[in-house]
Formats: C-alpha cells, structure tokens, sequence
C-alpha cells in the first residue's frame, strides 16, 4: 500500500463518518482558527500603535508622572502642575513649544448625532506640535485659554460623525458631555485609526478642559517638542534636571518619566507582545483540547472498528500498515480541521481587523506554526489509538461484539 | 485432477483457550492433510471446534502444540506481519456474517486485499472479481444496498481477488436461505473447478454434500473423513428451482 493509497483510504474512512469527522475536527478548527485570529489581531493592534506613534514625530516628547515613585511617605506625589510647563520653557531653550495636556473620553452630540470620542486639553500651541492645518476655521488662541472659553476645535473623524460631510460648522455649538461648545474649526484629515486616533479628537483649551470638563487640577502629561531633534538627549536631560529640583520623593527618587519616540515604541512593543505571548497561550489551550478529543474520538473509533481492524488483518493487513492507517486519518483529520482554522481564522482577522481599526495581519509564520502544530497534534494524539488498533490479534478483533 | 501437492500438512495439532482457571481443550491431537484443489467440508456439533480449527488452517491463530505446514511452510516460526503476508498471497477467508465494511463501495472492499498486496490494475481487477460473482452491475454499491447473498457475493469475490491457493469459508451459508445458498455453492464449486483448494465449515448436511471430501469433528477430534459419495452439483439443482432473483450468477464463464 503506497502513501497516496493510504491517504484515499483515510479519506474514505474520515467521510464514511461525516458527522462525527466534522465534529472532531471542530476543535482543532477552533484550535488553529483561534491562534490565527489572535496573532493577527494582537500584531494589528501593535502595527496599529507604532504607526500612531511614528506619525507622533521624533522631535516629541512627553513628560508623565510615574506613579511607581508614588509610594514612599513624605516628600512630594507624583503630579504634573501647569507651573512646571513653565519652568521647562524657561530653563530649556531647546524646547521649541511645551504645553500640559488633560484628556479624556467624554460623549459628544449634535443634534441626532453622537459619538464617544477623545478630548484633548492642551495649549493653543498644541497645534503646532500635532501639526495641525485647518479644515476649516480656526484653532482656539491664547484669549480663549485665558478665560477657559468654551470652544473646541474638531478633529477630521468627529467632524464626519458629528456633521456628516457638508455644513459649514464653524460657529455652531455641540454638547461634550453635559456642556455646550462652541466649535471654532475643523482639523485636516490626518489618516489615523484605532487607539489615539489623531481624527478622533477633539481639542479643547487646557484650562476649559481642566476646569469645565474633568475637573482636573493637575495635568496628565507635558507634552513637548524640540527646535532640534538632534539635541533630542541634551534637550531630555536638562527637563529631566528642571523637574527634579522642583520635586521628588522623600527617597530622593524621581516623580515622572520623559519619554521621547524610541521609548515609547519599545513600551508599547513589550506591552503587545506580552499580550501576544498571552492569547496564543490561550489559542494553544484550545488546541491542545482540540488535540484531546482527537484522540479521544480515536479511540472510541478504534474500539468501534475494531472488528474491520481483524477484517484488515485477516485479508493481508500489517501492524505497520494498520498503524499508519490510523496514525494517517488522525493527521488527516487535524490537517484539515488546520486549513479551515487558517481559512476560518484569517477570515476572521479580516472581518474584525476594519471593525477595530487596525491593520490586517495575517502572519505567515503563525500560519505555518498553526499548519506544523496541528500536524503534530494528529501525529501526538493519534499515536495512541493507532498503536493500539496495531496490537489487535486478528481472530479476537473479529470476534469482538 | 492433480490432487498431487498438499497445502495443508497437520500433525498432532492441539488448540487450549485458558480462560481464568478453566482450560479449553478446543483441539485435541488433529491429523489432516489437504491437497491443492480439494473441495473439504468441515461438520461437527457446535463446540467441536471447527472454527477454531478454521482459525489455525487460516493462520488466523496459533495453534498450541502440533505441526502445520502451510504449502510446504511451517508456519509456527512465522511473526506476525510474515502471517499477515501469508494471508494476504495464500489464503481468502469468507465468514458467516460478511464482514464487508459498511458505507464503502463494493468495488472499495473488493480491492483491499489488492492494496495490502501492493498489485497493480486493482480497479481492473477487482472489477473482473465482482463479474465473476456476477455483481458486474453492482460494483458501485455499498453493502447496505445490497442483499445478504449478494454482499457475500462480494465478499467472495474479495477472497478471490488476489488469486489465493485456498478458500476458508466459515458457515458462508449461515445467514442465507436455501435458494441463495445454492447460488453460493455454486460460485464455491465453480472456483474449486478452477483450481482452488476450498475449505467450508456448515451445520448443513446439503451444503457439506457439495464438497468432494467431508471431514467430521467431534470434542476437538476428527472422528470421520471420507469422500462425498452422493455429491451434490449446485448448477443443475438451481437449474429445478424456480428462478426468482433475475440476475442470478452465470458463474460458469472461465
Ligand atoms: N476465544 C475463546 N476463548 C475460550 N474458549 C473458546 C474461545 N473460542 C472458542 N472457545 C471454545 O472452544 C470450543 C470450540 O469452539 P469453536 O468456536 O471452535 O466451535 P465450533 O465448532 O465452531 O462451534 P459452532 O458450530 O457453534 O460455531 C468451544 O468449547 C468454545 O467454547
Ligand atoms: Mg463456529
């Protein structure tokens, strides 16, 4: 018997069963489906991110408390004041423009429509650092951050779930949260997506988001840009120096962290592949299951053929060739329960990647560890079972009730 | 007829089953020699062991003690997968119950012996086998699909596929009425003109008459072995009884 006789005859076996091979092949489906998915989705949301913070630019950075400090007793709390933004300008001359930032979700309606959104509080020089050109009318000035005006600015993405497309809506007033504001302009389309999406924003003056919106009195972040992206460590040490005179722990420790691109990526890289590491974890579970009730159904169906087995026997079947038939069904079956776990799960990464806003990923090594995987499922779980079809003498397997 | 080379030797051939602390003696001290293209029928109360014996001649299983040479082979010193190519080139067994599998074509049952034998033009073959069963109109069919005669129609032509030296048939009959045993007897009887050595265990007297030699078992021992006088030619009994079935075999073709 040659291979391609082998493959037919375990072919035949698995559609000879058509249920109960449908039924056992579900979970390495799920199994394969799932590890497809969740690589490919985890990988968008990581794509996803560095490509928001690569647009951010590599004369940023940003200033946040670092809470991790924030323990030991006496001594200063890790907070961000609008003073220290000041102090920062003064003292650093290499910092082009710095401004503290509030943020936060709120929900914001005009007339029927509504959208949960973003706002960002931040100095008018904001859009400089963001980059901002204008749609259409204009950012909110220094007059307005003066007397914490309720104005906003919108970002493209708002602006399209707000208004639709159309209308001029310079000078009308929508509802962010419970608060009328009045929307001075609208931000050029910037092409973002997904988690700090630029166009999903809207962007307020820091006080009237300080005051009117969060009832925030300390800032979230300074967020800062060099004249010199060059001096971009000179620049970091001295703001670095700057904030811890004005403030550390009782331990003499410091109160918050500059981070400039490099070191967000990085967070943001060990932060999505501990979240890889731990949805294929999850996914190899749900094989691993898959790969039980494999074996499970093996048995069971040697048990039930065991009387074909001393059939196969009697007519000229070897232990080997009977080995192999059962070791070869199973691996047929995890093969193509994998190829529709891949088709299954790449079809699903396709179908929630837009959903989510992030990029479609579906990466060809967790698509041929998948194949290699439920392979080895087949061969692990179905060793047993064939092993034991092998060992039957003949004349008791045909006499097996 | 030849009946010069002996397939069969046994001597002083016992059989025990051990079952907790019960011995069986199923087979006691068997002598039998059985040439190439005889025509053996095996009777003898139920119990006596005539499947047992059956099992052994089929090197299905081992005897306890005792000679067996198969074509000149002792088969004692074979292992398990040498016993396995010996069926496969020597031996074609038809049992009581079929044994067809279930939900697989007849053709697909029909060429696995073929596969185990690893011979080439299997469809062919296997296609050639079912017509001189006379199923040529049925290859297609699964066992489900067809009658008891007919599945063990194809199951012999399964026996007869890989041209075997000899045909082992327990109770082939056993399930099947009298006109549809006539028809297999028939085929049985045919395949014997061709050549092949046939051994058949029955309960009944009628059938056992279609052999050449009838052999008797009784508490594990031969007791009676004497040529069929009376011999019974199952063509011409069919050729009396009203033809019911419309494509009964018209296995005489060679
Ligand atoms: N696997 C076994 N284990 C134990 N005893 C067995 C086994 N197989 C057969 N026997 C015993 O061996 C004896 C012979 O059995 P065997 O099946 O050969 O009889 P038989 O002549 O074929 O009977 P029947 O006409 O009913 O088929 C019986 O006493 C039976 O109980
Ligand atoms: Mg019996």
């Amino acid at each position: 018997m040659n291979v391609q006789d082998q493959v037919n005859s375990a072919l035949r076996a698995i559609a000879a069963n058509k249920l109960r091979s449908m039924l056992t092949m579900l979970g390495v489906v799920i199994g394969v489906g799932s590890v497809i998915a969740m690589i490919g989705i985890g990988q968008g949301t990581k794509e996803q991110s560095l490509r928001n913070l690569q647009r951010m630019g590599t004369d940023m950075l940003i200033v946040w408390p670092n809470w991790r400090n924030g323990h030991v007793h006496g001594g200063s709390v890790p907070v961000l004041e609008k003073t220290d933004v000041r102090a920062i300008v003064r003292n650093v001359p290499l910092v082009k423009y710095a401004t503290g930032q509030v943020g936060g979700s709120v929900t914001a309606s005009y007339a029927d429509s509504t959208t949960n959104t973003q706002v960002t509080g931040a100095d008018p020089n904001i859009q400089y650092i963001r980059n901002c050109q204008m749609l259409e009318g204009r950012f909110y000035n220094n007059a307005d951050e003066k007397v914490s005006k309720r104005v906003c600015v919108l970002g493209f993405k708002v602006y399209q779930d707000l208004f639709g497309m159309g209308t001029d809506v310079v000078g009308r007033t929508i509802r962010i949260n419970q608060d009328n504001f009045k929307v001075l302009g609208v931000v050029s389309y910037k092409g973002g997506s997904g988690f700090w999406n630029p166009d999903d924003q809207i962007y307020t003056p820091l006080s009237t988001a300080m005051e009117r919106l969060f009832g925030k009195t300390k800032l979230d972040s300074i967020d800062i840009q060099v004249a010199n992206p060059k001096l971009m460590i000179l620049a970091q040490g001295q703001i670095e120096d700057t904030l811890d005179a004005l403030r550390t722990n009782a331990a003499g420790q410091r109160l918050f962290m500059v981070l400039n691109q490099g070191d967000m990526i990085q967070q943001a890289q060990q932060q999505s592949s501990l979240l890889g590491i731990l949805l294929a974890g999850i996914a190899s579970v749900s094989l691993l299951v898959g790969g039980i009730g494999i074996m499970n159904i093996m048995l069971v169906s040697v048990t039930e053929r065991t009387r074909e087995i001393g059939l196969r026997k009697a007519i000229g079947a070897k232990r080997r060739t009977i080995l192999s038939q059962f070791l070869l069904e199973s691996v047929v079956m995890c093969s193509i329960g994998g190829f529709l776990g891949i088709v299954f799960g790449g079809g699903g990464v396709h179908l929630v990647a837009p959903l989510m806003h992030v990029p479609t990923i579906v990466n060809t090594q967790a698509v041929l560890m998948a194949v290699l995987f439920s392979l080895f499922v087949g061969v692990f779980f179905g060793l047993y079972p064939a092993i034991r079809a092998s060992r039957l003498q003949p004349i008791e397997a045909l006499r097996f009730e | 007829m030849s009946e010069t080379k002996p397939i069969i030797e046994i001597e002083d051939l016992s059989k025990d089953y051990v079952t907790g602390e019960n011995i069986v003696h199923a087979l006691r001290s068997v002598n039998l020699h059985i040439n190439e293209g005889e025509f053996v029928a095996i009777m003898g109360p139920s119990g006596s062991g005539k499947s047992t014996f059956m099992n052994v001649l089929g090197c299905l299983d081992r005897p306890s003690k005792g000679k067996f040479l198969l074509a000149g082979q002792d088969v004692s010193k074979l292992n398990d997968d040498e016993l396995a190519e010996l069926r496969c080139r020597f031996i074609g067994f038809v049992f009581q119950s079929f044994y067809l599998l279930a939900r697989t074509e007849a053709i697909k049952n029909v060429e696995m012996p073929l596969e185990y034998a690893g011979a080439k033009n299997r469809y062919e073959r296997a296609k050639e086998a079912l017509e001189k069963v006379g199923l040529g109109q049925r290859i297609h069919h699964k066992p489900n699909e067809l009658s008891g005669g007919q599945q063990q129609r194809v199951a012999i032509a399964r026996a007869i596929v890989n041209d075997p030296v000899m045909i082992l048939a327990d109770e082939p009959t056993g399930n099947l009425d009298s006109r549809v045993s006539e028809e297999i007897m028939a085929l049985f009887q045919d395949i014997n003109e061709q050549g092949k050595t046939i051994v058949i265990v029955t309960h009944e007297e009628d059938i056992a008459r279609h052999s050449k030699r009838l052999v008797r078992f009784k508490d594990g021992r031969i007791v009676s072995d004497e040529p069929v006088k009376d011999r019974i030619i199952a063509s011409e009994m069919l050729a009396k009884m009203p033809n019911l079935d419309e494509d009964v075999p018209v296995a005489s073709a060679s």
